[in-house]
Formats: structure tokens, sequence, C-alpha cells
């Protein structure tokens, strides 16, 4: 029996002034305030900024590296972690031109939201003149999870509160989380608990504090196991995440998910075809998700650009109830930093690809996207076996 | 973990998608022996089978109101009843596109520990029950659990107990080739205000979807007969759109698009103000992934009962009557009825009781 239901009851809180009103003489004499507390001042807020990232043809930028996989990002193209350098990639990023036209929502991590681009002008204003909302990664990272197979659980609810006042002050209107799932190690049911337990205290926070949580439980691609076995697993998972989310009085209108695509485990010994992780990923989200979240922003994982946007082209042939779009990292960046290399010279061309990439990805929200004439780069896969953030 | 897949998979899905087909609904006609006295008390009619099979023959051959029903819910006894010529009751259902349902739940007993809560009784032998059922022709079940709002109500208690009730009913129907309706009544008894009914049924249809998932029901296979959210009885009145925006807005937080149809409860409403309400919730502009229909009892039977009286020479009264409103509800599955049926005696009689118990 799910015996953790009975842990939190959020609609009963212990009130000290008891009325004279009496209630049955054989219970407890506490009075229950019985009416929900939901998102508080933001509610509407919330709402429209949720539909504005979920407006059609347009999906959101992930940006938010850590400095410490920025650095990867940085290294790979022979260039050192620095500030400098961490600050002129995403200037090149947020700074293309009619980039909002195809990118409604750029995440960014915490040193990025307090930048500006070498001219002066804070990047947050940068994107709201092209009617980007700027997100902010609010999590701190995994950790071992004691008492699990192996697994990871996701912190930074500590201080979360007045973090994301003070993120929601600088210009972030919507938040993200990443906690991750994974299905060689099970899942076991305690990881499964805990990374949707954690990730409903952060959405409820978040709303608490005007920001849009996006709802990121990545069941991870490694493993060698059949497009079944991540159907099941993600429908445990999803079920668990909504079921805490109700718990915890978070309004569905105004968040976002972000979940993996439904597809076999990178070592598994057969590729599915677009149209089967569509059909896949679409009766996962039948099933577990309520028509009133407005916006689901599917990640990368790992998967090459062209594949990405191939499969999430596939999943907009029909229509269905939610905005069915992109989160996407190092599925839009690939290729722009491969052009970039670091030199000035290479920055339009570089910028000129992030809309390609950006337009191609558009046009697959729209369902409208063909893979005609993408580059031999674009289609490498860029799976790393037990990827770390 | 995903649902079992058992032998009845593809017929589960094609039977619940059947059911939810625009235009129609359901009729619940499964009162049992004690509750259906009732009923003919109230028009003066002895409570013995053969009154019993007659009611429920003039409903099922009523002529032309079949086509606005695409289920009906049957108590066991009528399951094996026939008409007064001799045909059996299902086949007169099947041969009009008439899916026979049946209640398979043993009514309600008390939480101990609890100000009057309860839980539903009938999970012991209902596999076999039900293969049973199946093989009489029914294609899917019912099962009614029930909760209250109160100053302490629900408690967890009983919204997890009612929860996980229905999810094993319901695993252990689709095992055996009956799609389960899902019941979990909210009643509307009490002081409180139309919010209050809303965060509770979010609350409530939240934790049996948790419970659905965590037995493996195939969801595609299953519907969902929920309260509209309302206001509380002694609480005062709003519009039908009022009631419609809660009540959807109150399903896209907790009901998942692949569920087909939802098929309301009347829960005492007048057989005019459900359809009004019904009809407004069609209306509502908005995300709605399945079908909003109807699965009335009182709401479809009250005014047919009043023109019967238990006469023969009142079958046709009866029977125009029970006509109207299959096809006033059916308009408001459509959004197109526009309240302006021959209201028949009774019809805007509002069937509250309190704390009503079948």
């Amino acid at each position: 029996m799910a015996c953790s239901t009975l842990k939190l009851n959020s609609l009963s809180i212990t009130n000290n002034s008891f009325s004279s009103r009496r209630g049955s003489p054989s219970l407890s004499t506490t009075r229950r305030v019985s009416l929900p507390i939901r998102a508080s001042s933001y509610t509407d807020e919330l709402i429209t900024t949720a539909k504005t990232i979920a407006s059609p043809g347009r999906g959101i930028l992930a940006i938010d590296e850590s400095n410490a996989t920025a650095g990867k990002r940085l290294a790979s193209i022979g260039l050192d972690n620095t500030e400098t350098n961490r600050q002129a990639y995403r200037q090149l990023l947020l700074t293309t031109p009619g980039l909002g036209e195809y990118i409604s929502g750029a995440i960014f991590f915490e040193e990025t939201l307090y930048q500006s681009t070498t001219d002066g002008k804070k990047f947050v204003d940068c994107l709201r003149e092209e009617n980007i909302v700027p997100g902010i990664k609010v999590d701190k990272g995994l950790v071992p999870l004691p008492g699990s197979n192996n697994e990871s659980w996701c912190q930074g609810l500590d201080g979360l509160a007045s973090r994301s006042a003070e993120y929601y002050k600088q210009g972030a209107r919507f938040a993200k989380w990443r906690t991750v799932v994974s299905i060689p190690c099970g899942p076991s049911a305690l990881a499964v608990k805990e990374a949707a337990w954690g990730l409903a205290r952060y959405a409820a926070i978040s709303q608490d504090n005007g920001l849009v949580p996006i709802v990121e439980p990545e069941i991870l691609l490694d493993g060698d196991h059949p497009i079944e076995r991540t159907l099941e697993v993600a429908e445990k998972v999803w079920s668990e995440v909504f079921f805490y989310l109700a718990e915890n009085n978070v309004v569905f209108e105004g968040i976002l998910l972000k979940p993996s695509m439904v597809t076999p485990g990178a070592e598994h010994k057969q590729k599915a075809s677009p149209e089967t992780i569509a059909n896949n990923t679409l009766t996962m989200l039948r099933r577990r998700v309520p028509p009133a979240v407005p916006g689901i922003m599917f990640l990368s994982g790992g998967q090459s650009e062209v594949e990405a946007t191939l499969n999430l082209n596939a999943m907009n042939q029909s229509p269905n109830p939610w905005h069915v779009s992109f989160s996407y990292a190092r599925a839009l960046q690939n290729t722009v930093l491969k052009t970039w290399q670091g030199r000035p010279e290479n920055v339009e061309a570089a910028q000129k690809s992030l809309l390609i990439r950006a337009k191609a990805n558009s046009l697959a929200q729209l369902g409208r996207y063909s893979a005609e004439g993408e580059s031999e780069e674009a289609q490498k896969g860029m799976f790393v076996k037990g990827y770390t953030y | 973990m995903s649902n079992f897949k058992g032998k009845y998979h593809d017929e589960l899905i094609a039977n619940a998608a059947y059911i939810g087909t625009p235009g129609k609904g359901i009729l619940a006609a499964d009162e049992s022996t004690g509750t259906i006295g009732k009923r003919l008390a109230s028009i003066n009619v002895e409570n013995v089978e053969t009154n019993r099979r007659a009611l429920r023959e003039l409903l099922f051959t009523t002529p032309g109101a079949l086509q606005y029903i695409s289920g009906v819910i049957l108590f066991e006894e009528t399951l094996y009843q026939s008409t007064a010529a001799g045909k059996p009751f299902v086949d007169v259902l099947k041969e009009a596109g008439v899916l026979p349902g049946i209640k398979v739940d043993k009514g309600t007993v008390e939480l101990a520990g609890t100000d009057g809560e309860t839980t539903t009784q009938g999970l012991d032998g209902l596999g076999a029950r039900c293969a049973k059922y199946y093989e009489a022709g029914a294609r899917f079940a019912k099962w009614r659990a029930v909760l209250k709002i109160g100053p302490n109500e629900p408690s967890e208690l009983s919204i997890h107990e009612n929860a996980y009730g229905l999810a094993r009913y319901a695993v252990i129907c689709q095992e055996n080739g009956l799609v389960p309706i899902v019941e979990p009544e909210i009643l509307v008894d009490g002081p409180h205000d139309i919010h209050k009914c809303a965060a509770i049924t979010e609350r409530v249809l939240a934790a049996c979807y948790k419970a659905l998932n965590d037995h493996h029901v195939l969801l595609e296979g299953t519907l969902l007969k929920p309260n509209m959210v309302t206001p509380g009885s002694d609480s005062p009145k709003v519009t039908p759109e009022v009631v419609a925006e809660h009540t959807v807005r109150a399903l896209q937080r907790t009901v998942p698009a692949a569920v087909p149809a939802v098929v309301f409860l009347s829960g005492g409403q007048s057989e005019e103000q459900a359809s009004v309400n019904l009809n407004a919730i069609n209306q509502v502009k908005g995300k709605k992934p399945w079908t909003l229909s109807f699965s009335f009892g009182r709401a479809l039977q009250q005014s047919t009962l009043k023109a019967w009286s238990g006469k023969e020479e009142n079958v046709k009264k009866a029977q125009a009557a029970f006509l109207t409103r299959a096809k006033a509800n059916s308009e408001a599955t459509l959004g197109t009825y526009k309240g302006d049926s021959q209201l028949g005696e009774g019809a805007s009689e509002s069937l509250h009781v309190k704390d009503y118990k079948y």
C-alpha cells in the first residue's frame, strides 16, 4: 500500500483558536482549516507566464549549465573556463537577432542571470526585448541517495524561498529543477518517491515566489532496456509526481513539464523510429498528465540535434491537449559551439547556426519539420554514458 | 508501473470508447431491491418482482429512446429478467446498440473512528461474480464509493480507503472483461460553498488516479462517474455556467486524457437542473479531451415514474416522459440543449434527500 499518501495532509492545519462550535465528541478537538492555500498573489501571473512560454512555434533554450559543465563545453573547443569566456558565449547566444521568433524562454545559471553584454546591457533585458521569458536553475545538483541502489537525489530546498524571491526581483519568471531516475539502478521505490516529493516541494515554493516551476524528472537514457520498460518507469514516475504536486496544492495551470521522451535505453540493440518514440511518449502523456498543464517541453538528453527535432516533430503530427515543445541545451548548442570556436569573427555564423536549429525545432513544434538539408554535424549523437551535469 | 495487459485489453478500450459516444450517455437503472422499493412506494406501487420488471421494461422498450443511451446499469436481478413476452433484457438492449452494465458493489459500511464516513464493500469473490456477469452479457460495471464534506471530512483515511477500494474493484473488473465505472461520489449535503467542493473534488480525484495507477489499471478501459462541482445543498445556488467552469477545471487538473469519458452522476439535482448543468459543462471553452456525458438514475426516471404510477394505461405517457429526458440529456452532451423540453410533472423537482443512502 502506498503509505506515503498518509504522510502529509496539506488540508489540515492545526488551529489553536477553538471556536465555540462543537464537532463530534469522539474526535480530537483540533479544528482543521479545510480550504487549501493555493499559490498566493502570483497565480494569475504564473498562468500568463506559463502560457507565454507555451506559445505555438516556440520552445526553451536551456543555457543553465553550471560553471563546471560550462567548462566542459568550452574545453571541447579549446577555451579556458573563465567568467569572461562564459559571458562571451552566453552573449553570443542571447544577442542572436530574431531569436524570439522561435524561443519563448531561456534558462540561466545563477551567474548568468546577473551578467550583461560587453556593452553593459543586462542579459534579462536582451531577452525581454525579444519576448523571451528569463528562467533560472534553482537546484543545487545531485548527490548520492543513502539507502538506495547507487542512485541520486536532488538538493536545493534550503533557503529556496528567499533565493526564488531574489531571482524574481532580478527578472526571472520561471525556475528549473532537474532530478534524475536511473533504470539500470531499479529504479528503487525510494529514489522515485524522493524525486517526486522534491519536485513537488520545489514547485510549491517556486509558485509562492512568482516563478513558474519547470518540473523535470529526467529518466536517464543509460541502459540496455527496451522501450516498454521505459514506458513503465515513466508512468510510475509521473504518477508519483502528479500526486505529490496535488498534495502540495501546486496550481497546474502555472507549471511546465520537462520530461524525457520515451525511448529505448542507449545501449539497447534496436533503435526506435521517431513514430514509435512519439507513440510511446504520447501514450505516457495521455495516461499521466492532466490537461490543465499548459506546456510540455521535452529534454533532449543526449540525442543528436536532428534526432531530437525529428522526434518532436513526430509527436506533433496530431492534436493533443498540451503544447508539446522543446527545452534543449546540447541539441540547440552543439553546432553553435563548434562554429564559434571562441573566435569573434565566427560570432555571426554561430548565431546563424543557432537560428537554424531553433527554427527547425519551431517547425517541429508545429509538426511541419523535414530533415532534408541537415548537416552531418547536426546528426551526430551526443550520448555520454553516465553523464553528469 | 504500466497497466497490466489482460486478454480483454482491446475489448475494454472499444467498449469504454463506445459508451463515450457523443450524443449518448448512461441510464442508471441499478437501484437495489430496497431502493427501488422506495421509488415504487412514492407512486403507491407494491415492491414485487413483477412491478420491478414492468418498470424496467417500460424504460428499455421506449420507442426512440435507446438511440440516446450507450449503456444501462442494471441491478443483478434485472440482468436475468425478460420482457413480459419473454425476451431477455440483455437482448433488448444489445439489439438497440446499448451495452448492459452491472452494479457489483455490496453497499457501504461505516469506517470506525470516523464521523459517519464509509467504505464500500464487495471485493470478496468479485472476480468470479464479474466473470459470471460477463457470461450473462454485461460489459461494464459500477461501484459507488461515497465521501462527504464536513468540518473534518473527508479524512485522509476515507479518501485513501475509498480510492484504493475503487482501484482494486477496477482491476478485477478489467481482468474479467468489464469496463469499470469509477465512481467517487462526494455528497452534496452541507453548507459549504462551491470552492470547497472544487478543492475536495480535486483532492479526491487525484487520490483516485494515483490508486488506479498503482494498481496497473488500464485507464483507456475505464470511465469516471464523478459529482459535478456545486455549492453544498444548504448553500446559495449558483448559475450553471459557474458549476460548469468549476467542474471542467477540476477535471482538467486531475483526469488524464487517456480516460475516454466522464459520465456525471446527478446526485439529487432535478431532471432539468442536471440537463442544464451538463449542457453548460459541454459549452465551456478549453481543454476537454474526454467526452462529458451523463450516468443518471433519478434525473432520468423521476417524471417517468410519476407519469406511470404503476398503471398499464399510463405506459405510453410514461415512455414519452422518458424519451423527453433522454433526448434532453443527449443534446446536453453536445452543448445544444435549449431547455425547452416539455417539463413533465416533477422535472424541476429537486431530488435531493439528505445523507442519501442507496
